[in-house]
């Protein structure tokens, strides 16, 4: 009878501690913390700054932030808080908000849910912020919106385009910022509509809020007559050859991809392999051209091939919110002169853009929110509306609506760079609104590069 | 002193130890001990199922999910008091538990740790299966407050860390008479060798079965506290990395120990948020500065896992005796270390 009755533990510990590593490694970069130094700057008004709410003092503003610093999603959204605080870097050393410095103050929260439920509450019931500003991810920050909203701290701006920050009634301290996920599918989807007419159209889509959400939209838009295939897949297996196969089996022409950046990558390197080449239309989150090619090539090369990232991107066709790479663009002009000024060492990519522009939207709401603003001001000053600073389209923040910015225009990459086709389109939330084109101007960066209040 | 006295005693010290710090203490603070009863609770589970009755799982994050979604649910619909909500809770999951473990008591080693490993995977997509009923991605939202009478004088997190206290020293209290009993001595004799144990008339079996039961439920308990604490249940709350956490802190603290469970509980919470502590307030490099927590963690683990093949509490024990503690009144079960490798060649090769 020689049965091992008793399994190997120390073994399966170890495999099982080697698994947790894996888990908690990966890429890291950005800092914890940060502050300014300069001194007090002076405010129009006379009346004395007072400590008039937790996280104000008379001369600082302290925020905080869950962020992934480390694990699967650090690689690119790692840059996103360091991109914020170069602009409150900026915006202290030019008089600060109302005099008062900005401290913002993020904790790795490795996107993982249960530590972000502690890191959550290590800022508001130890470190006493004002408010959680940016928090990024679905999965992780609905972990704390309950907590947030009970405890009455501001949640502003969270990164994540899911719709489930608009929810006024049940979480009125909580809002979006960047476009929703059934807005982006829906102006896409008239995209594609319009300008594919009578084409076979697929959709590759993650299995979540997120991809879920955008097929939500595209199927408002785009007649169920001419889809042909709904792929989704899982961002913990990289094999979507099944469903790129079932893609081109369905003879779809026009493949629609609501992805993270590596999964574009993996859809467009296996429709290569398969010698497939349909037109790609791609959300914004899953498109940003220098993320994208890099991923490209880096992958091409495990697998023992070499590509010309800007070659394959070129032609996708996708949608954006955020002032484009482009030197003629006044925001482009102020968000460079802060990068190479606080943050030189990070790209200048659509992840720092984006963490200027919220970190912008932030200042906005502060100065609106009053010289000695309480917590419940900043939500006022919220619902009140937000002028559109940097974004493209409007935001549709009110008492009623916490979503954020409400359009995109279309563009295709073209030499590694989002050229804009066309208008601005804006739209709601809900199944019948229309697309409309946007007749308002963009705004232009101020001189200063902070707000006017 | 006979055993029961003495638990209660250790019981009631603990309790005022912990009512103490939860006043001395920061809200934040609260919250962690909030947070290392449901993690005790859970891994108080763990270590009696893996080293008291040999049998291991990957996957009690699923049986927390259990537990927690039963009472988010109990408190939204039915509007009951928590202990109510609790006990079900606690019943639901010990069914779900029983159901796994006639599955668990067939399979050995890796089968098991694969088996429960799926359950660990597959359990928390089904909140995805029917958003209607269990809130897809965004999951449930749990209302938790602090009783009328006292909401005045104790704030919500030591309100939390009170009730997460009791729950925690009650079960631990019932899992310790329960592993000193005819089960428990059972359990041991299953783990050892269970052909002897059933020639002895153990049916081996049922007392496996009734050890995935027992641990299941102290997962489920477990689960219920977490939902009333972080009042939201979603999915990415119950992540592999849940269930690895918890066999972690059962083995660093000490298999089969409670004690252990309580030590490595408290390594799991606290050196993460102490290291993020020390790496932001000494203004590190950006780089660093964010893996430093998990390279501590690491280095944690290694050393105690060094210093103490045992987990902590066996080295506790081992120091005791170093220096000349009581003899004889060890009533801890003296455990062999489990199929350590030369033992489980000698088994092999028998």
């Amino acid at each position: 009878m020689s049965r091992p009755h008793r399994f190997r533990l120390t073994a399966a510990v170890a495999v099982a501690t080697a698994a947790a590593f894996t888990l908690a490694a990966c890429s890291s970069s950005g800092s914890g913390s940060s502050s300014g130094t300069t001194s007090t700057g002076g405010g129009s008004s006379t009346a004395p700054l007072t400590a008039s709410a937790p996280g104000i003092t008379s001369t600082t503003i302290t925020i905080g932030s869950h962020q992934p610093l480390t694990g699967p999603a650090a690689p690119g959204y790692d840059e996103i808080a360091p991109a914020s605080t170069a602009y409150f870097d900026w915006v202290n050393a030019h008089g600060g908000v109302n005099g008062r410095k900005i401290v913002y103050k993020y904790l790795n929260d490795a996107y993982d849910p249960t530590t972000t439920t502690s890191v959550v509450r290590q800022l508001v019931l130890q470190d006493n912020v004002y408010a959680i500003f940016n928090g990024l991810g679905t999965p992780t920050h609905l972990a704390v919106v309950s907590f947030l909203n009970s405890e009455k701290v501001p949640d502003v701006f969270v990164a994540s385009g899911c719709d489930c920050w608009d929810n006024p009634t049940q979480d009125p301290e909580t809002f979006g910022w960047q476009l929703d996920y059934i807005r982006e599918g829906k102006i896409l989807g008239q995209y594609v509509a319009q300008h594919f007419k009578g084409k076979k159209i697929g959709f590759f889509y993650q299995d979540d809020e997120f991809g879920m959400d955008g097929v939500k939209g595209l199927s408002d838009e785009i007649p169920a007559s001419q889809v042909v295939a709904k792929e989704s897949y899982v961002d913990t297996n990289v094999n979507v050859a099944p469903q790129v196969a079932k893609l081109r089996a369905a003879g779809a022409q026009v493949v629609i991809s609501f992805s993270i950046p590596a999964f574009t990558a993996l859809l467009k390197l296996t429709s290569l392999k398969l010698g497939y080449n349909p037109q790609l239309v791609v959300s914004d989150v899953g498109s940003d051209p220098i993320t994208l090619s890099g991923l490209l090539e880096s992958f091409a090369k495990q697998a023992g091939a070499t590509v010309n990232g800007n070659q394959l991107t070129q032609g996708i066709i996708t949608d954006g919110y955020l002032p484009g790479l482009s030197a003629s663009d006044s925001w482009y002009v102020l968000f460079k002169k802060i990068h190479d000024q606080y943050d030189a060492k990070e790209p200048l990519d659509g992840n720092f853009f984006y963490g200027m522009a919220v970190a912008y939207t932030f200042v906005q709401a502060m100065l609106k929110a009053g010289r000695n603003p309480t917590r419940a001001d900043l939500v006022n000053a919220i619902n009140g509306g937000l002028p559109q600073g940097p974004m493209e389209a409007p935001f549709a923040f009110s008492a009623s609506d916490h979503d954020g910015v409400t359009g995109a225009y279309i563009g295709t990459i073209q030499n590694g760079v989002i050229v804009q086709q066309g208008p601005v389109l804006t739209t709601d939330a809900t199944a019948t609104g229309a697309v409309t084109t946007y007749s308002g101007t963009e705004q232009q960066a101020p001189a200063s590069g902070i707000p006017s209040p | 002193m006979s055993t029961l006295p003495r638990r209660l005693a250790t019981l009631i010290v603990v309790a005022a130890i912990v009512a103490f710090l939860s006043i001395k203490l920061s809200a934040f603070r609260d919250y962690q001990i909030a947070e290392v009863a449901y993690e005790v609770t859970a891994v108080a589970g763990l270590t009696v199922l893996t080293g008291l009755s040999g049998q291991i799982s990957l996957g009690h994050g699923a049986f927390m999910a259990i537990g927690g979604y039963a009472t988010a649910l109990l408190l939204m619909h039915l509007n009951w008091p928590f202990v109510a909500a609790l006990v079900i809770a606690a019943a639901v999951t010990a069914a779900a538990g029983a159901v796994v473990g006639i599955a668990a008591a067939r399979l050995r080693g890796p089968y098991l740790a694969g088996a429960t490993l799926m359950l660990g995977v597959a359990l928390p997509a089904v909140a995805y299966a029917y958003p209607a009923t269990f809130g897809g991605d965004q999951g449930l939202d749990v209302t938790f407050t602090v009783p009328a009478s006292l909401s005045n004088s104790v704030p919500p997190t030591r309100w939390d860390a009170w009730v997460g206290t009791t729950v925690a020293l009650v079960t631990m209290l019932l899992l310790a008479n329960l592993c000193y009993s005819r089960i428990g001595r059972n359990w041991r004799a299953v783990r050892d060798d269970d052909v002897a144990a059933s020639l002895d008339g153990i049916n081996v079996a049922a007392a496996r079965i009734r050890a995935f039961v027992v641990s299941a439920t102290c997962a489920g308990v477990a689960g219920s506290l977490l939902a009333i604490i972080t009042l939201n249940v979603a999915p990415g709350a119950f992540t592999l990395a849940l269930s690895i956490s918890l066999l972690t802190a059962a083995v660093i603290g000490g298999l089969g120990s409670l004690p252990g469970a309580l030590w490595g509980s408290l390594l799991i919470i606290l050196v993460p948020t102490y290291a993020t502590d020390v790496a932001t307030s000494h203004g590190l490099s950006s780089s660093v500065g964010s893996n430093i927590p998990i390279a501590a963690y690491g280095v944690v683990l290694i050393l105690v896992m060094l210093a103490f093949p045992r987990g902590i509490q066996g080295g506790l024990r081992r120091l005791v005796a170093l220096f000349g503690g009581p003899p004889g009144r060890e009533r801890e079960p003296e455990r062999k270390p489990i199929a350590t490798p030369e033992h489980s060649e000698k088994e092999g090769s028998s």
